[in-house]
């Protein structure tokens, strides 16, 4: 998000789901699309059936990648070298949209000079892609009249995960592929609100809607809906200095600054990065509270478990990943005397504090008090979903339709700005102990640590326990036989799993699910941060596998 | 017998499908695909359409829990909410608000997202608020 914000002015996908479909040329890179967006992926597919040339950029062999009219499979971590290759394709080849980079960016000398010794050859010997199909890639990109670009996590997962976001803003822009349908940059989101919960501002450094929380404007408008005047004096209270990120939060904890945590449906002991030091870090707080549907892990260390109202038991809204506002509805009554995380807390709110308003009689008189603070969803309203079915932000007033793209005939930011950036290695590389490269991801038939997926019983039918995938290979190197139980271990900790050898994954790479809490691929990954977006570098981390045979 | 249909979105990945929860006699006993929904087109994936499978879980929490002796064990509302109010109130004033971390949830709606950053800026004080976006 953060590398999207620069150079556009917005973090958010750039079109519509639906919109992709329109495109003459699909890149997918760092999504296993099929699988983690099945939907997408059938969408993606159908384009392909009438003409759409696919893309495909994976360190895996996956089903996505299997369906592509052309698979680049690049060494995992080398991202800016095949994206910044790509650019200087299209520039050398004169397959720039030339009127749009000198009306609506600004920044394109630098780029062309940085990208100009990414040669297919320097590329082809640090990412491994072969250059006949890094130069047909580009030659499909630079002449599609319109050409959209879709990625997940494994574009964003890296210590320099802000410059892979910033080379595929770049190779949108060079070839004008942005504000228009079927174009684009279009950022997948892992979980069903991400995107809401980011628009909402559960983010340590904004408000909802993306406004600073270093802004002193900003702050008093919020001070005064949220009625939070000292006594009624004019001193401010919001806080103003930026807050620490859900990483940061956690080593934190284990050097004693935060001291007490209030989680709410998170599983931080099975998600983080190094989940080892985290469950420590999580155990030497003083006070920790969690509030969740099931006894997570995280749940089963705190001191006081509170019960939430599932989302067939609640009223509210999720926001898609593509800016779509919905409704989810109330089915059914939670249980026992569970009840939905909206009320429960207003009712700690009321308890710790008498300033500001906690009563809400439903959820549609918080979006109420959400459209009047939050300009890009100024126009949301129960009423208006009601009769519209959805709404796509930004979406300013009570009369606007919403917004399916973005960024049509200006940037959010106004100019559009082209990024130069240079490659930079992984902060752990395989060597001689640790001599595979793990890369991590999720799988079809389960999703996230499990609290939910691992709970159906046809979903654990179909993937039950953790694997590896082992190159055969590497696989034969080390005298592993197919389905039998082996350690992998890191500088972190070691887990076992069954191998599975294919070729998925190529020689000196290996590839985890983190879904499984038994056998936790994050006690494995490395903790390090990308220094502007503070996301961990799940996608790379150096490991060591070894039979569990006597 | 009552049976009826709720529209509603997934809850599993961010494309936001449209679905149906069949309710018969007040439990979830099925999911529908919903034909008219812009991106998803009456179509679910194989999580979609196993999303009703936690909602009557047996191990689905039901009561506030409280840890006693090292043990957690059943507890009214007002004890827990008292015990939080009193535990997160204890480490603000002892060590500041920025000794106090939050973390909301892609699990939860827009308003609850709302209402967490809210009581996280205005009651505790605090900017440490975050969720998994990252993650």
């Amino acid at each position: 998000m953060a590398g999207l914000v620069t150079a556009f002015g917005s973090g958010a996908m750039t079109n519509s789901i639906p919109d992709l479909e329109q495109a003459d040329c699909i890149l997918v890179t760092g999504s296993n699309t099929t699988e983690t967006h099945p939907i997408i992926g059938t969408r993606l597919l159908r384009a392909q059936r009438r003409g759409t040339k696919l893309i495909v950029v994976d360190p895996r062999r996956t089903q996505m990648a299997r369906c592509a009219d052309l698979h680049l499979r690049q060494r995992p971590g080398t991202d800016v070298v095949w994206l910044n290759g790509m650019a200087r394709i299209v520039i050398e080849e004169g397959l720039t949209d030339e009127a749009f980079i000198a009306e609506r960016t600004e920044g394109f000398e630098e780029l062309k000079q940085a990208v100009a010794d990414y040669t297919p050859e320097r590329v082809e010997g640090i990412a491994g892609i072969p250059p006949e199909a890094l130069i047909q890639a580009a030659r499909w990109f630079g002449a599609a009249e319109r050409a959209a670009i879709v990625y997940a996590v494994g574009i964003t997962q890296h210590t320099s995960g802000v410059q892979h976001v910033w080379a595929c803003a770049n190779l949108a822009m060079l070839t004008g592929n942005v504000g228009r349908p079927g174009t684009g940059v279009n950022p997948l989101r892992g979980q069903n609100n991400v995107q809401g919960a980011c628009d909402m501002g559960a983010l340590p450094v904004v408000f909802p809607g993306y406004q600073s929380v270093g802004d002193s404007q900003i702050r008093e408008t919020f001070a005064q809906i949220w009625k939070v005047h000292a006594d009624g004096a004019r001193r401010q209270i919001l806080p103003t200095n930026p807050g620490l990120t859900e990483t940061e939060m956690m080593s934190a904890a284990q050097r004693g600054r935060i001291r007490a945590m209030y989680i709410v449906g998170e599983n931080p002991a099975v998600s983080e990065p190094d989940s080892t030091h985290v469950r420590r870090a999580l155990d030497s707080l003083e006070f920790l509270v969690v509030q969740d549907i099931f006894l997570s892990e995280t749940a089963s260390l705190a001191e006081v478990v509170l019960p939430a109202a599932s989302w067939a038991e609640r009223d509210g809204t999720f926001t898609a990943t593509d800016r779509r506002v919905q409704r989810i509805r109330k089915a059914v009554e939670p249980p026992g005397e569970a009840k939905p995380d909206w009320q429960i807390i207003c009712e700690l709110a009321g308890r710790m504090s008498a300033r500001g308003e906690w009563s809400y009689a439903d959820p549609s008189e918080i979006m109420a008090e959400i459209a009047v603070l939050t300009p890009i969803y100024g126009g949301v309203s129960y009423e208006r979903l009601e009769r519209l079915g959805y709404l796509q932000w930004p979406c300013r007033d009570f009369d606007d339709p919403g917004t399916p793209y973005l960024h049509k005939g200006q940037f959010a930011r106004g100019l559009g700005r082209f990024h130069a950036v240079r490659y930079q290695e992984a902060d752990e590389l395989p060597d001689d102990e640790y001599p595979l490269l793990l890369t991590t991801g999720r799988i079809m038939f389960q999703y996230h640590t499990g609290t939910l997926s691992r709970r159906s019983p046809k979903l654990e039918q179909e993937a039950e326990s953790c694997f590896v995938e082992v190159n055969p290979v590497d696989a034969q190197a080390k005298g592993l036989e197919a389905d039998e139980r082996v350690r992998i271990c890191s500088r972190r900790g070691a887990i076992e799993a069954r191998l599975q050898i294919t070729d998925r994954v190529e020689p000196g790479v290996v590839f985890i699910p983190f879904h499984f809490a038994e056998a936790a691929a994050n006690v494995l990954t490395n903790p390090t941060l990308d220094p502007t977006a503070k996301i961990p570098e799940y996608k790379v981390c150096a490991v060591g596998i070894e039979p569990l045979r006597g | 017998m009552n049976y009826h249909n709720v529209r509603t979105a997934c809850i599993y990945c961010g494309v936001g499908c449209g679905m149906h929860l069949e309710v018969l006699d007040g439990r979830v006993v099925g999911v529908l695909p919903a034909k008219t929904h812009p991106v998803s087109e009456g179509r679910l994936c194989i999580k979609g359409w196993s999303a009703d499978a936690f909602i009557h879980h047996p191990e689905r929490l039901t009561r506030p829990l409280i840890r006693r002796d090292g043990v957690l064990e059943s507890a009214s509302w007002d004890e827990a909410l008292e015990r939080v109010a009193e535990g997160l109130g204890e480490v603000r004033s002892r060590h500041g608000p920025d000794a106090v971390g939050v973390l909301s949830s892609a699990k939860c709606t827009n308003e609850e997202n709302y209402l967490l950053q809210k009581f996280t800026r205005a009651v505790l004080g605090t900017n440490n608020i975050d969720h998994c976006a990252r993650l």
